[in-house]
């Protein structure tokens, strides 16, 4: 398998082949504990190679998702498919996968070797080759001189690595991590994002991972799940996720988002416009194929970065424009993030780069203002 | 979702598990309680053993239905009749109500101070009260002997730095069961004591403080009711086996001293009347079920906020 | 908390501790006393030890006490630790309420209450009393204290780790040897020193159980001590602290190295 990253990894997309077989099939996976349904009838395929992130608050099923795969949870109903065959029942310890807990789960009394190589024993792998593998793994996350420490002898980060390398020893077809970043700094969390993708793309391992933090699904995702009570709500890769979101819910899920409430006044050739009570004039936007009639309620997501702030009415009849005063500024150094108050009382946000050294900006508190974005900014949403 | 609860994950306790403890409890445990019960509607019978039984199993439903009907409740009417029971119990309350009370009064300033001794030295101080808990109960009862009694060397202390002239009669008095029960008991109520202060932020007087309030008030305020859960645990763990102590009433009370654990005890072994100390025991624990349910339960509440 | 002592605080403590130890300091000073008499300082000697040595009925309770305190201890630690486990992996099952309740209870029972119905019950089947009753009346109650010690370490164990080796293609028995037991070991063994201490300290329950051939040292000094104070079982009861003592500090400072030691590790580890 020829593994070259960059050129390769960008046309990835085994989901968009139909002729391709998943690694991992959920049909109609269905789990309840009691009167809760944490996974309420899932069908899922995820593809050989790639890194799949699960996306949700908590509480929405991601964890339980994940447990299922591994084999600590057994579906209610519906079936789990793992290289075409049902593992729905199989024990956890008869699964070719494997897992990064959490809070890791080093055994406290082995050595950071003795944890890596538990896995391979358990396969009864001759002692030269477990040896071979544990000098492989410790290499491949750095900790070869920590080989004979306990992991109470070990940083946060060094557990972390020691926890990958066991969940990786035994070449597993899928590894899972559960918020593997979560007990780390931010600073160390930036670095190991980009080291785990390094090491999918070296292995050529298929990785799913389970994150609350959209950062890091954006970061190294092939594709994002983002789930909400027990269900998807959009599977994509991350770039449709940010521009193209299916609802409110995902564009709100992930980054910054304004939304305007309105009626939709026509649709014509794919382009909508919408009657609202924040602006005088009507807004447009393009379709792109949702389907809206007259009269329907819509909303328009508009990302920060993508309204424009100026203190006079842009010129040209080309872009929405709407009026109203700057109510706050939050000044983030590489940012300021502009709080319009419209006469309607909504409140729509604005992000302006600060390209300029500038001390005194030139617009401020109080100001009247008017907001412009072009026709395509603006994802029109139903529901 | 880890909070999951039909899980299969982990080991598999197999039923095994389970049942041996299990049966164990209920054959050594809950069967002999029974028995006491049973035994406790019997009559007294010079024989061996020294009882007639009301009935038994091995005969048959009809014949135990018979000695059944033949039931008998002179034991518990004897023991209601005969003041010397019902003082017996009135007084192993009052004994460990008082002695509880007491030991809370001198537990509370140790477990106080440890909590507030230096980090270093904590473990040393624990393990400083841990010490004589682990040592027999019985060598600490005797060591008082020693001291208390009438050429002891507490008298002896006295007369010869010349407080008094003739020696106190302590030993074989109330006075020494209630010296007894406080030394051996402290243990019990200064570790739960202890943990329930050393758990305690002290950012929290330090705020009552920055907030006006003098120290003194701040502890009935703030300190004390937050060590609430430590003094409950401690008050069960001295009040419930001080009800029934024998040993010390024994060794270090006389001949009057009344108490139900002592009673029972001679009842026993001296008059050999095993269903009246059957029915001793049975009311005995009447008496103390209510305390152990609290305590359980507060004790599970504990355990449950811990998780 | 983290507080300067104040003089209340300091002489609260001292006052408290010479009031749990001088006790026991002035039992086994005065085994070394040359005199019978107890009060009478006559200068210091070992000749109780000696007489201790030479009384056989002692030596025989002795050695029954340690027999009886090392097979109930064992056994006790093996129950407790399985009732540990049913109570908390096992989630809820029939019985439950009655099971707790029976693990419990003994903890607070007044052993008068625990010694007569264990007899009356050995007498009802007709049980030879001896070694085995006391033994088995032992193990009983022991075997709950093992419980709750065990059960307040697996409460916090993480359960992610069995999880893991699961995971890693563990069977769940071999798991349970591997990863489990080596890690609430430590708490285990806490159980059975208890369990050993409250046997060799039991007297009660001891003198309801336990039949001919079968008295244990308890009940030797209980029966002597009856009859008055004698510098023979300050030396006795001398030894027997000297013993727990031991073992106690030694357990303290094992812990305490074990401590230090992954302190300094953390450190180091955190400094990079």
């Amino acid at each position: 398998m020829a593994n070259t990253p960059g050129p390769v990894r960008r046309s990835f997309a085994p989901w968009e082949d139909a002729d391709a077989d998943p690694i991992i099939r959920f049909q109609a996976v269905t789990k309840r504990f009691g009167d809760f349904t944490a996974v309420d009838a899932i069908d899922l395929d995820i593809y050989e190679r790639e890194f799949f992130a699960l996306l949700g608050p908590s509480g929405c099923g991601k964890t339980t998702l994940l447990r299922m795969l591994a084999g600590f949870e057994t579906p209610s109903e519906g079936h789990i498919l793992l290289d075409g065959a049902d593992v729905s029942q199989t024990p956890p310890y008869r699964r070719p996968v494997n897992m990064m807990f959490q809070s890791y789960a080093l055994f406290p009394h082995m050595s950071v070797e003795g944890n890596i190589a538990f896995g391979l024993k358990q396969d009864g792998m001759p002692k030269p080759d477990i040896d071979a593998r544990v000098q492989e793994m410790l290499k491949l996350v750095k900790l070869e001189p920590f080989a004979r420490r306990k992991p109470h002898q070990l940083s946060g980060g060094q557990r972390q690595r020691v926890a990958l390398a066991r969940s990786l020893a035994k070449r597993p077809r899928v590894l899972l991590l559960d918020e593997p970043l979560g007990a780390l700094d931010r600073k160390l969390r930036e670095e190991t994002q980009f080291e785990l993708t390094d090491i999918q793309q070296e292995l050529g391992m298929t990785f799913v991972i389970v994150t609350h933090d959209q950062e890091e699904a954006m970061t190294m995702a092939d594709r994002i799940a983002v789930m909400d009570h027990g269900r998807f709500v959009q599977i994509d890769p991350p770039n449709v996720i940010y521009e193209q979101p299916n609802s409110r819910y995902v564009a709100d899920f992930i980054g910054d988002v304004n939304f305007i409430e309105g009626q939709v006044a026509s649709h014509t050739r794919g382009q909508v416009k919408l009657e609202t009570n924040s602006a005088t004039a009507a807004i447009s936007a393009n379709s792109d194929g949702t389907e809206v009639a007259k009269g329907d309620t819509a909303w328009i997501a508009l990302r920060p970065e993508k309204v424009r702030i100026g203190l006079d009415k842009p010129k040209g009849r080309g872009p929405n424009a709407i009026s109203g005063e700057v109510w706050d500024i939050a000044y983030l150094g590489d940012l300021s993030i502009y709080h319009v108050k419209l006469d309607s009382g909504e409140v729509i946000k604005s992000a302006q780069t600060n390209q300029t050294r500038m001390i005194e900006r030139p617009i401020t508190w109080d100001d009247r203002v008017w907001l412009s974005w072009d026709r395509d900014a603006g994802v029109l949403l139903t529901r | 979702m880890s909070g999951a609860t039909e899980s299969r994950s982990g080991f598999s306790l197999g039923s095994l598990v389970v049942l041996v403890p299990y049966l164990w409890l209920l054959a050594f445990f809950l069967a002999p309680f029974l028995i006491v019960f049973k035994i406790s509607f019997s009559e007294v019978a010079i024989a061996q053993p020294p009882y007639r039984p009301v009935f038994d199993i091995f005969e048959g439903f009809a014949a135990t239905w018979q000695k059944a009907q033949e039931f008998s409740f002179e034991n518990y009417t004897f023991l209601f009749t005969d003041d010397l029971y019902v003082r017996a119990y009135l007084q192993s309350l009052q004994v460990a109500g008082i002695s509880t009370f007491l030991v809370l009064l001198i537990g509370y300033p140790i477990a106080y101070g440890m909590a507030r001794a230096p980090k270093q030295w904590r473990p040393m101080l624990l393990m400083l009260v841990i010490l004589p808990f682990w040592t027999s109960f019985l060598i600490r009862v005797y060591a008082w002997i020693g001291i208390l009694k009438r050429e002891g060397l507490l008298n002896l202390a006295l007369t010869s730095m010349g407080i008094i002239d003739e020696p106190l009669i302590i030993h074989n008095t109330m006075t020494a069961v209630y010296i007894g029960i406080i030394y051996s008991y402290l243990p019990f109520m200064v570790l739960p004591l202890y943990a329930a202060l050393e758990k305690m932020d002290n950012s929290l007087l330090e705020a009552a403080a920055d907030l006006g309030c003098p120290p003194l008030k701040a502890f009935w305020t703030i300190t004390f009711p937050l060590s609430l859960p430590g003094v409950i645990a401690g008050c069960f763990l001295v009040f419930i086996p001080a009800v029934g102590e024998f040993v010390i009433p024994d060794l270090l009370g006389g001949s009057d001293t009344l108490m139900i654990g002592r009673t029972l005890w001679n009842e026993f072994f001296s008059n050999r009347d095993w269903p009246v100390s059957s029915a001793v025991a049975v009311i005995l624990l009447a008496i103390l079920v209510i305390p152990i349910v609290l305590f359980q339960n507060a004790q599970q509440r504990a355990q449950e906020r811990e998780r | 908390m983290n507080a300067r002592l104040s003089t209340f605080n300091v002489t609260s403590l001292v006052l408290g501790f010479t009031f749990l130890y001088l006790p026991i300091v002035l039992l086994v000073i005065y085994s070394f006393n040359e005199s019978r008499l107890v009060t009478v300082w006559a200068g210091f000697s070992t000749k109780w030890y000696g007489e201790m040595l030479r009384n056989q009925q002692l030596l025989d309770a002795a050695w029954v006490t340690l027999r009886v305190a090392f097979v109930s201890a064992t056994i006790a630690t093996v129950l407790g630790t399985l009732a540990a486990l049913t109570l908390v992996r096992r989630g809820r099952f029939r019985g439950r309420t009655l099971f707790s309740g029976m693990v419990y209870a003994p903890l607070v029972m007044p052993e008068v209450i625990t010694g007569l119905s264990l007899l009356l019950m050995f007498v009802a089947v007709n049980f030879d009393r001896g070694f085995w009753t006391v033994t088995i009346a032992h193990i009983t109650f022991s075997m709950c204290f093992v419980a709750v010690v065990v059960q307040s370490r697996l409460v916090t164990f993480d359960m992610s780790m069995e999880e893991a080796a699961l995971d890693l293609g563990c069977p769940p028995a071999q798991t349970f040897l591997l990863i489990t037991l080596p890690i609430i070991m430590p708490s285990i063994i806490a159980g059975w020193m208890l369990s050993f201490t409250l046997s060799l300290d039991d007297l009660v329950i001891a003198s309801f159980t336990t039949g001919p051939g079968a008295t244990t040292l308890p009940m030797r000094i209980y029966s002597q001590v009856r009859l008055g104070v004698t510098p023979e079982i300050n030396a006795v009861c001398t030894v027997l602290i000297g013993f727990v003592t031991l073992g106690v500090i030694t357990a303290t400072l094992i812990t305490k190295r074990q401590e230090l030691e992954r302190q300094r590790a953390e450190a180091a580890a955190a400094r990079g």
